[in-house]
């Protein structure tokens, strides 16, 4: 019984933190002033988190560290439009490492990689749906590579971050 | 994270996707647009285009009853103006290339640059 309550706070515990380190990540990399050019383009900070939760608690914790992370950084900082295209993004980038992982041929920070792309991919599927046209395509290949360099960023950064939990249960 | 003999083999597939998402976007750039200068722009709001202007032509231009100014110099166009929050329509700098776009997300507002060779994929909007 001991353990049990011990190991449920731990999770709750660690889950919270996830969440909150997320929405950190995310107003942090949003400050950045460097990624401007291109709408949608960021490093995607936040999906440390939701690796580490996928790989330490599995899909459905993940899964919640993302979407509370989203609606709450929303109600904080964003507007409607900003939580529609955040939204997506996370959703799409969910579900791709979901499967890549499953398919168990990739290392985390090729998850990690599927999840940046998958990211920007349903970004620009929400612009073109909101332009109501194919011009937002325009920005697909520096998205597609800045979502595979910052995939492989942030796919080494949630694997040490993974190491250094290994002992905390 | 399974530190175990498999982790090469994972590491291999990892560079396999990246290259291909890299060959991918190396795809995207060749085939969304030439390299030629163009000769006009058309500016959208949503799928509709309200109008054209040529490049050939230096000028400041007002768009969509007051919320973008639009600046013609040396044959290529920019925002230089806008009343959207984030304003990265104006920080997107000037286009002057066939197929180049400037968007506005807020405003659902696009300036193409047409004219000047045609588009393999044409991505009109």
């Amino acid at each position: 019984m001991k353990n049990k309550n011990r190991s449920s706070l731990a999770y709750l515990t660690e889950t919270a933190l996830l969440i909150a380190l997320s929405m950190a990540f995310s107003f942090l990399e949003s400050r950045i002033p460097a990624f401007v050019a291109v709408p949608g383009m960021k490093i995607g900070l936040a999906n440390i988190a939701v690796l580490v939760a996928l790989y330490r608690r599995g899909a459905p914790t993940a899964l919640g560290v993302s979407v509370v992370r989203v609606a709450l950084s929303a109600l904080l900082f964003g507007n409607t439009a900003a939580f529609l295209y955040s939204a997506a993004g996370a959703v799409f980038a969910f579900l791709v490492m979901l499967l890549l992982r499953s398919v168990r041929v990739f290392s985390p920070v090729g998850v990690s990689i599927g999840g940046g792309v998958a990211h920007n991919l349903a970004q620009i599927g929400v612009a073109c749906l909101l332009l109501r046209s194919s011009a937002a395509l325009f920005y697909l290949p520096a998205l597609l590579v800045s979502g595979t360099v910052a995939g492989t960023v942030i796919g080494i950064a949630g694997a040490l971050a993974y190491r250094a939990l290994a002992g905390i249960r | 994270m399974k530190v175990k003999g498999t982790e090469k083999r994972q590491i291999l597939f990892d560079c396999a996707l990246a290259v291909f998402l890299l060959l991918l976007a190396l795809t995207a750039f060749l085939l969304l647009g030439h390299r030629d200068r163009g000769s006009a722009v058309r500016v959208y709001v949503q799928d509709e285009c309200v109008g054209e202007y040529s490049l050939s032509r230096d000028g400041v231009y007002v768009l969509n009853g007051g919320t973008h100014l639009l600046c013609v110099e040396e044959g290529a166009a920019r925002l230089t103006e806008a009343s959207c929050p984030d304003l990265l329509c104006v920080k997107q700098g000037r286009v002057s290339r066939t197929g180049e776009r400037i968007i506005c997300l807020p405003y659902r507002l696009t300036v193409e640059v047409t004219g000047g060779g045609e588009e393999i994929i044409p991505t009109g909007g």
